[in-house]
């Protein structure tokens, strides 16, 4: 079953293309690398799936709705999480939690159940009270993703969600991923570290507004003749008339 | 209906947890009283005054014993020589000093304080003019029934007294001439117009500066509503000001509510929903919070501060300043509650204000709704 089905996206502003022209398809519970230096057209893209942005012109479709026609329907199926937001600083971890449930119309009931389970999973019951400014970094992040995923959304959208984590909450982070993708999550990711595109199912990678390459990280290498993710993405970013790398 | 109720309880939790800025919100309207109310006020009470009297009869008592018996003015000392006032004014504890001569009554005032002068001088002048009224009528009265001539000087000033025809000054709706009837509509706008648009402003970008207005604007929450619930703490704390002002205008600086209180609690609603708008409006035009505070701080404050009437008096601007300062919503506004708080005028007298600042809020609220449009696109 296909969770986001894009064709022929564009958008443009102005007479500067962001997006162009570009089609493919994410499966459920597919963890989906999603590649590209700055400005090549990586955001603009991801707005247009959360249904913050209309497109120029073309179709897609995301949990199955459309995107040019029900994104506010979209905006309720999905999951967003952001490297800049790591929850409200000054509310409670609890409290964070809850406005989350609130907003996505999780039952009172429900949440309260979900949110303690939640907070025994990452550890974090002793923590219910504190404020979230008093946490380490590396569990904020993780408390973020869990609560972008808190209604069950079926795909979460994670824009570099690792930004700024040490290594080793990094690998934590993934381990995350993955279970929440075994549990029926489709993961669309953006990043910018090279290690990580590897553990994706599938990664794309787009130049100037394109999608220049898509396969699973095994076969990108094979394809350009690369020992790793990194040295893929440099081959590709060459390309660049932007000259961007 | 949750959504929005969560999200209004996060954002009080946003001003709470701010310990400072919740006490600094409450307690603005009584430091503004405090410091307008008292600190700076264009009345003059106990003002010291010295005297050089040299004849020292019966009406030149009669002139220092009046001075002194008025609530503003004490009498510090005789001086035995006129020579002797500059180096006061050089100490600078005396506010005027009175020399009495043959042909004349002197007032000496410091001119370094051009205003404070002036005001001395003519409640002195006025308070000298009503002495010697009185004892002219009693001369007249007192000579005729026992036929006994006073003393020359006092005849001849009596004689000039009733000669003059002094105009007799009444200040209507404030009698006492007591600047706080001046100072609570003044307060009243700048506290509101402080709450509403600047806080309003600030905390809406806020969010966009942390990164937290994208995570909203992609959840199914609606941005109306993500707007109205950053409102209501701010609209909260502006009707809590509302009141709060009014007790201490009533109680402490016994400034009455002579018109309607409903009258000027409506006009006070609509200026804060003025002042709210232009909070949204200035939010979504910015996107830091530093900027939000300082268009706030330096667009609305400080022209509100100086072109609505609160310190100097419009009509003595120059032209183009007058003009400027029509777009000030605070402006009217404080028009408008001196008519119904100080002269207790009806609606009648308002309409042309409320129509206004009705209008203002129209317009702003149209260009806020693009401008909000335009973001999400």
């Amino acid at each position: 079953m296909r969770v986001i089905e894009v064709e022929n996206l564009t958008k443009r502003f102005g007479s500067f293309t962001a997006v162009d022209n570009i089609s493919f398809s994410v499966e459920r519970g597919e963890i989906f690398g999603f590649l590209g230096a700055n400005g090549a057209g990586k955001t603009t893209a991801m707005k247009m799936l959360c249904g913050l942005l209309r497109p120029t012109s073309g179709k897609g479709v995301v949990a199955g709705f459309d995107i040019n026609r029900d994104s506010e329907k979209i905006k309720a199926a999905i999951g967003y999480m952001s490297q800049k937001f790591a929850l409200y600083e000054d509310l409670k971890v609890w409290e964070n939690i809850r406005l989350y449930a609130g907003i996505y119309g999780v039952p009172e009931k429900e949440a309260t159940e979900r949110s303690h389970r939640l907070l025994e999973e990452l550890g974090l019951e002793k923590e219910r009270e504190s404020l979230v400014k008093s946490l380490p970094l590396g569990w904020r992040q993780k408390l973020a993703f869990s609560v972008s995923i808190f209604h069950r959304p079926s795909i979460v959208f994670l824009d570099e969600p690792t930004g700024g984590v040490d290594p080793v909450t990094r690998r934590q982070f993934w381990e995350m991923i993955y279970k929440a993708a075994a549990g029926g999550i489709t993961i669309f990711v953006t990043t910018h570290y090279m290690d990580e595109a590897e553990y994706c199912n599938r990664v794309s990678i787009m130049v100037d507004g394109r999608i220049e390459a898509l396969d699973s990280p095994a076969l990108l290498k094979k394809e350009f003749g690369a020992v790793n993710m990194d040295d893929v993405f440099r081959k590709l970013a060459r390309r660049s008339n932007n000259g961007l790398l | 209906m949750r959504a929005f109720r969560v999200f209004v309880q996060k954002e009080f939790y946003h001003i709470l947890r701010d310990r400072w800025t919740t006490i600094i919100l409450l307690a603005l309207p009584i430091l503004m009283i405090i410091l307008f109310g008292f600190g700076i006020t264009t009345e003059i009470r106990n003002t010291k005054f010295a005297v050089y009297d040299p004849a020292g009869d019966f009406t030149t008592r009669g002139i220092i014993n009046k001075l002194e018996s008025s609530e503003y003015f004490t009498l510090e000392r005789y001086l035995s020589s006129p020579d002797q006032i500059e180096q006061l004014f050089r100490e600078g504890k005396t506010g005027f000093a009175v020399v009495f001569s043959d042909e004349q009554i002197l007032l000496v005032a410091d001119g370094t304080d051009p205003n404070t002068a002036s005001i001395l001088t003519n409640y002195a002048t006025a308070l000298i003019n009503s002495y010697l009224e009185e004892s002219a009528v009693r001369q007249a009265g007192g000579g005729a029934a026992t036929n006994v001539a006073g003393d020359p000087p006092v005849a001849a000033a009596t004689a000039a007294a009733r000669r003059t025809i002094t105009p007799e000054i009444r200040l209507l709706y404030n009698p006492s001439l007591k600047s706080a009837y001046n100072i609570v509509p003044g307060i009243m706008g700048m506290i509101l117009m402080l709450i509403c648009a600047m806080m309003t402003s600030v905390s809406i970008a806020r969010e966009k500066e942390l990164g937290t207005m994208e995570v909203l604007l992609v959840s199914p929450m609606k941005p109306f509503l993500i707007i109205l619930s950053k409102i209501v703490p701010y609209f909260t704390i502006s009707v809590i000001n509302y009141i709060t002002i009014l007790i201490l205008s009533v109680y402490v600086l016994k400034v009455p509510i002579a018109g309607s209180l409903i009258l000027l609690s409506g006009l006070s609603l609509l200026f804060i929903m003025v002042s709210l708008l232009l909070g949204i409006l200035i939010s979504s035009l910015v996107e830091k919070q530093i900027v939000a505070l300082l268009i706030s701080g330096m667009l609305l404050m400080m022209p509100a501060v100086f072109l609505s009437g609160l310190m100097f008096p419009i009509e003595s601007m120059p032209e183009v300043l007058q003009w400027l300062s029509h777009i000030l919503p605070v402006k009217w506004f404080i028009i408008a509650v001196r008519n119904v708080m100080i002269k207790g005028l009806g609606f009648s007298s308002i309409i042309k204000e409320v129509a206004i600042l009705t209008g203002m809020a129209a317009v702003i609220l149209a260009v806020s709704i693009k401008k909000f449009k335009f973001r999400l696109e």
